[in-house]
């Protein structure tokens, strides 16, 4: 498959990029806003040409445990879903997470509590970065904000799962799954073979003891206290590296900013608005928009509080990520939240009134 | 006074198997996990296996059984082994993938995992320890308990009113078109030892041909768990497990 220009929503290209990234196996199960990932890949067929695996699975819970099982084989294995469905899949990302194992989740996610609204929302925040499973863990965390980055990120997704031997989150909303935008679509790159996936990850990864090494044993488990902790030291430390090493985050008019606006995925491109907005009555304002949310850019706010008079974390949900922006600000400047809740998508202008109200008019 | 005899090579009439390893077992003297173990290390390696099988051990007693039988293992949470096996076998079709998993694992948490494994022929085995009890966590009732029988749950005996009724989750799976071969045995003689290991065998050749689902039960014994010596243990498992769970093929689609 050639380099190809189209146009496209959001939950299509994620099953585009699968196939031309070389991904092995898709496991999932239908939910709104998101069952378009399942249908393109099953329209497509790509178990005749890459030699792909689709497999749709009677529940979230077994999809997700599907790809602790092709993970164990080393494999580039992925699901996705939507909030609720993420919800069931907390368990098994804890699971891969414990055993180090590489694979991607993307959650479209919407509207909660409970079953929620099938509207877009960002009220995963707390669930994606900060655990949602058992134990001490971390996802990586990507945040796309276009049709091209949910793109973009299945494979950065997977090559970040294999460098640290971590899930990667994939945190989208129900705008960029539904939206239809231009995107570039990479010449397809083939499968592992069976010697790459040794080469590679033949010290841990099951696929039928050869007659060269002892046994692999994938597994989550340590009975004794002790060794339990040094698993939980190994995986501080591989923390440590991710966040010392896969920041990333894009600015916007902050160079000269008072007021900067805190804003990922969707509600970033809202905000990207509400900066032209402001800039053009003589306001000035910039936003920052995490793209990994973890690792969190909190150096990068931490460097701006010093030179600026408010902070405002602008998402769709009750208040999540502002905690970790005003942690990140070490008290240095005021943070504020504001955001729209339920699958309501706030408008630049209620953005911008809030910014006014929360600092400008101050 | 005896006098003492040179074991020579050519004088073992028994070993343990290859590709049970040194480590020391868990399990609780009596226990029919051990007997299981030694079987499948057996077939793997008579079948010429010992590269190509992957297994998948449950939350249970046998959540260590990788500690124990030489190959390739993954551990799975808690009733989700046939959904990894699911993705392990369809990723290398190539190789023999098989769950090991308790009542507990298989036939409650797992209920769903295991129907729908079967149900979509998913190509691989099922060794199914069926001791009505969860051991691991100390005596508990099972979706397999017999009703009357006391646990640490069920203190009084199993009441259908109040705890439902055992369910045979051999002869549900059965009914699947997915599943090729469904069987119960025991491990309690060494006449059904044997028996028990011809029916492991039948289950990794249908998995390696392809031929759907392979469940083989092994209706088992907890003598801790239903605190009973090992021989009251397999005394009782005669008079009242095999009653209610007899033994023999429940569904082998081989057989025409």
């Amino acid at each position: 498959m050639k380099e190809e220009v189209k146009l496209m929503k959001g939950n299509e290209v994620v099953a585009e990029a699968a196939i031309r990234c070389g991904c092995d196996a898709y496991f999932g199960y239908p939910i709104t806003p998101q069952s378009e990932v399942l249908e393109t890949l099953m329209q497509l067929r790509p178990w005749e040409t890459t030699g792909m695996v689709v497999l749709q699975a009677e529940s979230e819970v077994a999809a997700i445990n599907m790809v602790y099982g092709g993970a164990a084989c080393g494999k580039k294995v992925m699901t996705s879903s939507s909030s609720p469905g993420i919800s069931l899949m907390c368990e098994g990302l804890s699971y891969l997470a414990g055993a180090e194992l590489p694979c991607v989740v993307v959650n479209v996610s919407r509207g909660g509590p409970g079953l929620g609204t099938i509207q877009p929302s960002q009220a995963d925040y707390f669930q994606a970065v900060k655990g949602g499973g058992h134990g001490d863990y971390h996802l990586i965390v990507l945040a796309p904000n276009s049709v091209q980055e949910m793109y973009d990120f299945v494979s950065l997704g997977f090559e970040l799962a294999f460098r640290y031997l971590n899930p990667v989150m994939i945190l989208s909303d129900g705008v960029i799954g539904q939206m239809m935008e231009k995107v570039v679509l990479s010449e397809a790159v083939p499968r592992w073979t069976d010697e790459q996936i040794v080469a590679q990850s033949g010290s841990w990864a099951v696929y039928g003891k050869p007659e060269t090494r002892t046994r692999n044993i994938v597994t989550s488990l340590e009975l004794e206290a002790d060794r339990q902790e040094k698993v939980n030291l190994k995986l501080i430390e591989k923390y440590r590296r991710v966040a010392a090493n896969e920041v990333r985050y894009e600015t916007f008019q902050c160079e000269d900013a008072d007021y900067v606006l805190v804003a990922y995925g969707s509600s970033a491109r809202i905000c990207s608005k509400v900066v032209e907005m402001a800039r053009e009555e003589g306001h000035k304002v910039g936003l920052l928009r995490p793209i990994t949310l973890y690792p969190f850019p909190s150096g990068a706010i931490r460097e701006l509080a010093d030179r600026v008079k408010g902070f405002l974390s602008v998402e769709m949900n009750a208040g999540q990520m502002v905690e970790d922006v005003r942690l990140a600000t070490e008290h240095r400047a005021p943070v504020a939240h504001y955001g729209r809740m339920g699958g309501v998508v706030h408008s630049p202008s209620e953005v911008y009134e809030a910014l006014k109200r929360e600092f400008i008019n101050q | 006074m005896a006098a003492e005899v040179e074991m020579k090579p050519e004088n073992l009439v028994y070993a343990k198997p290859r590709l049970i390893t040194d480590k020391t077992m868990h399990y609780c003297p009596g226990c029919s996990h051990g007997v299981v173990h030694k079987l499948i290390a057996e077939v793997i390696d008579e079948m010429g296996l010992e590269h190509d099988t992957i297994g998948i051990s449950p939350v249970g007693c046998a959540v260590l059984a990788y500690d124990y039988i030489d190959v390739d293992w993954v551990e799975s949470a808690h009733g989700r082994a046939t959904a990894l096996a699911t993705a392990i076998k369809r990723l290398r079709p190539d190789k023999m993938v098989f769950t090991y998993q308790g009542d507990g694992d298989l036939a409650a948490i797992g209920t769903g995992e295991t129907i729908h494994a079967g149900n979509r022929g998913e190509n691989i085995t099922v060794i199914f320890i069926n001791n009505a009890i969860y051991g691991m966590t100390g005596g508990q009732m099972a979706p397999t308990t017999l009703l009357g029988m006391k646990t640490a749950t069920t203190p009084y005996g199993r009441d259908p009113r109040l705890n439902g009724y055992p369910y045979k989750i051999g002869e549900v799976m059965s009914l699947l078109d997915g599943v090729c071969y469904v069987t119960r045995q025991s491990v309690h003689t060494p006449a059904a030892v044997r028996k028990a290991k011809k029916a492991i065998r039948k289950a990794f050749e249908n998995s390696m041909a392809g031929r759907g689902l392979s469940l083989v039960e092994i209706v088992a014994t907890c003598n801790s768990g239903w605190k009973l010596s090992p021989v009251e243990a397999n005394r009782w498992m005669e008079e009242h497990m095999m009653e209610f769970y007899p033994l023999g093929d429940l569904k082998d689609t081989e057989k025409k």
